[in-house]
């Protein structure tokens, strides 16, 4: 893995968590009960620190000179943002944001377990044990809430089913593997996705189970976040995340 | 009948008087009880319904450290609301009847957060006045009378100690920057200045509450001595970081040792109380889109624990 | 407007801050299970590493002493001051007792 492709490897991984810390602060202020606000932000909080690590990690290995993590967060095009579309996704409701976590958390997870465990780079290894930490909670969180929801009342068993159809066809890109992927597993870095996959099948099948909640077929899948073809959704965002720096460039906060 | 509880009366205001605390069990006057409620739900409601003027701009702040405080500091206030209708619900009410009076506009919240947050700099703005007039406030507060509400302040004055720090060095930020951020701070002082004065409430010759509860130690200072307290202490942080006051009456009185300073516009205050400020619309409808939006997820987490506890 | 099944059941918080010492009551949340009630009581009480342990138990669980009998129940033990060591006066030349 050249150092090109591990700074891919590294935007992806903090593309993921600012994006989606970004939509779960979203839900500051309005989500269902109070208790949950604080569980939710909890959340985005860990999210945004794992951004911080991995964004700085990542700018200290561009070729034309460093980039901060708020450099790369503020100034970035939705081209140059490799997140998957699922974390793109709007908050919807409380279900499907719950489900959009849950799918990720689970895929997050394994990715960091690993992460945490290779040689290649000690400092990314570092940050993904930290990650692992927190993620672990997240999924605990989500599986819980998935589970709640499912087997809870008919009108949230049949809400939190119509999150997961939607939401399914995000699922496919988690596991996709391109050139930085397989060469990322060459060299250790990175996951092989064929496993991961196996593992997060199982995972997802279990917390569907005991939610009575139905596993969708799968469908033809959506794909584009890592090469920066994004969903409609991406730009909104930026637009309204970057609007400070962009308005008064040079500017310090 | 009535000669014990005459005695009761007097037995609770000596007790009171030396200073000791009230437990949820302990017998008091029906007032004493109601007034606490009344002022604890309006403090948790003040706390719930001040994170949506901050969280408005936790998607747009300018750095992602900036984003992770403020984020942390809105995620406070919802902790404060939630030490704060615990500490009510010691007193035999239920929060889903405090919340209840909330949404339906019965109840009272600051009515400071009725105003709009219209930049950046309102962040800074808040922090250092807003929850810094809420920490004058709060801070006798934790030495208050009923125990659940004394402890309740403790744990919150000592989380919101950030909260006006990371105001200030918003503040401090924008005023070490360019002419637009500089222009943003002032314009942002300009507008929030007044209204976090009125946050202590009517002057001392109108305030309705006052004297019963100083004698029962919920209150402990008058809103007039809190107010000025507030202005002494905040001009000269205004100084140091060259932001203008917004008071053309305010001079430093060398007699008094005290700030002079102008008459709040006591019309404004009646008027954004009474419903008729910038957003008080805006404010009581997301809290009850938010309360109605999640209506089935309370709902289905219930019915799943009902389902568990049968099996 | 008050809808009871709307409203998660209280539970009182017990948090022990450091290894070796007891739980502490810390205040109140709601949570429909005792799942929730845990994940609740970390976000809610332990924001700033104030703890190593939860407990949570329903609040309509606890049985508590009525402040009318506690004449009854503490003030007999007023009188019992030898339980306490200072009672008993020791020669200079006994340490450590």
């Amino acid at each position: 893995m050249n150092n090109s492709q591990l700074k891919s490897a590294l935007l992806r991984l903090g593309d993921d968590a600012l994006i989606l810390g970004q939509r779960l602060a979203e839900w500051c202020g309005h989500a269902p009960a109070l208790e949950e606000d604080i569980a939710l932000t909890n959340i985005s909080l860990d999210l945004i620190g794992q951004t911080q690590s991995y964004l700085s990690l990542a700018g200290s290995l561009f070729e034309d000179g460093v980039k901060t993590d708020d450099e790369l967060t503020f100034l970035r095009t939705d081209r140059e943002f490799q997140n998957l579309l699922l974390v793109e996704q709007p908050n919807g409701n409380f279900g499907d944001t719950i489900v959009r976590q849950f799918l990720f958390d689970k895929f997050a997870l394994l990715r960091a377990e690993h992460l945490a465990q290779q040689t290649f780079n000690s400092e990314a290894a570092a940050i993904a044990a930290k990650a692992v930490k927190e993620i672990r909670y997240h999924a605990d969180h989500s599986s819980k809430w998935v589970i709640r929801l499912g087997d809870g009342t008919t009108e949230s068993h049949d809400r939190v089913q119509k999150s997961l159809d939607d939401l399914w066809k995000f699922t496919g890109e988690m596991f996709i593997s391109d050139e930085i992927d397989r060469a990322g597993v060459e060299s250790g870095f990175l996951p092989n996705l064929d496993d991961l996959k196996k593992k997060w099948d199982e995972e997802i099948d279990n917390v569907l189970g005991e939610a009575t909640l139905t596993r969708p077929e799968d469908c033809f899948m959506q794909t584009g976040g890592r090469t920066g073809i994004h969903t409609e959704q991406l730009s909104f965002m930026l637009a309204e995340m970057q609007v400070l720096p962009r308005t008064y460039p040079g500017t310090s906060w | 009948m009535n000669a014990t509880h005459e005695k009761l009366r007097e037995e609770f205001d000596a007790y009171v008087a030396e200073d000791k605390k009230i437990e949820p069990k302990d017998w008091m006057p029906d007032g004493y009880r109601k007034t606490l409620i009344r002022q604890i739900s309006q403090h948790a409601h003040s706390e719930v319904v001040g994170m949506l003027p901050e969280s408005n701009w936790i998607t747009r702040a300018p750095s992602l450290q900036r984003k992770a405080i403020l984020l942390a500091k809105v995620q406070d206030e919802a902790g404060h609301g939630l030490y704060l209708y615990s500490a009510a619900e010691t007193l035999g009410v239920d929060r889903a009847d405090l919340i209840a009076d909330l949404l339906s506009g019965k109840a009272r919240y600051s009515s400071i957060f009725n105003y709009p947050t219209l930049t950046w700099a309102d962040m800074g703005a808040i922090g250092w006045l807003v929850d810094g007039a809420a920490i004058m406030n709060q801070v006798p507060l934790c030495r208050c009378s009923y125990g659940p509400y004394a402890r309740a302040m403790t744990r919150v004055c000592r989380e919101e100690s950030f909260h006006q720090r990371q105001g200030y060095s918003i503040m401090m930020e924008l005023m070490k920057g360019t002419e637009d951020q500089k222009a943003m701070a002032q314009d942002s002082l300009n507008r929030w200045w007044w209204p976090s004065l009125m946050m202590f409430g009517p002057s001392d010759k109108h305030s309705t509450h006052s004297s019963q509860n100083m004698k029962w130690n919920i209150k402990r200072f008058s809103n007039d001595e809190l107010r000025q307290r507030m202005v002494d202490m905040t001009v000269p942080q205004a100084e140091l970081i060259g932001l203008k006051i917004p008071d053309s009456d305010l001079k430093w009185n060398n007699e008094t040792g005290h700030y002079d300073f102008g008459e709040i516009d006591w019309e404004e205050f009646n008027n954004v109380l009474s419903g008729n400020g910038p957003c008080n619309k805006e404010r009581l409808e997301a809290r009850n889109k938010a309360h109605d939006d999640g209506a089935w997820v309370r709902e289905a987490a219930s019915a799943y624990a009902e389902k568990k506890s049968k099996k | 407007m008050s809808d009871k099944k709307n409203n998660w059941p209280l539970w009182e918080v017990f948090i022990r801050s450091r290894q070796g010492l007891g739980h502490k009551h810390v205040g109140s949340l709601h949570a429909a299970d005792a799942e929730m009630a845990i994940g609740n009581a970390r976000d809610v009480y332990t924001r700033r590493q104030e703890g190593v342990s939860i407990w949570v138990i329903p609040s309509d669980a606890i049985t508590a002493s009525a402040p009318e009998d506690s004449e009854a129940l503490y003030d007999p033990a007023n009188d019992k001051i030898y339980r306490h060591p200072t009672f008993y006066v020791l020669p200079d030349e006994v340490n450590h007792m």
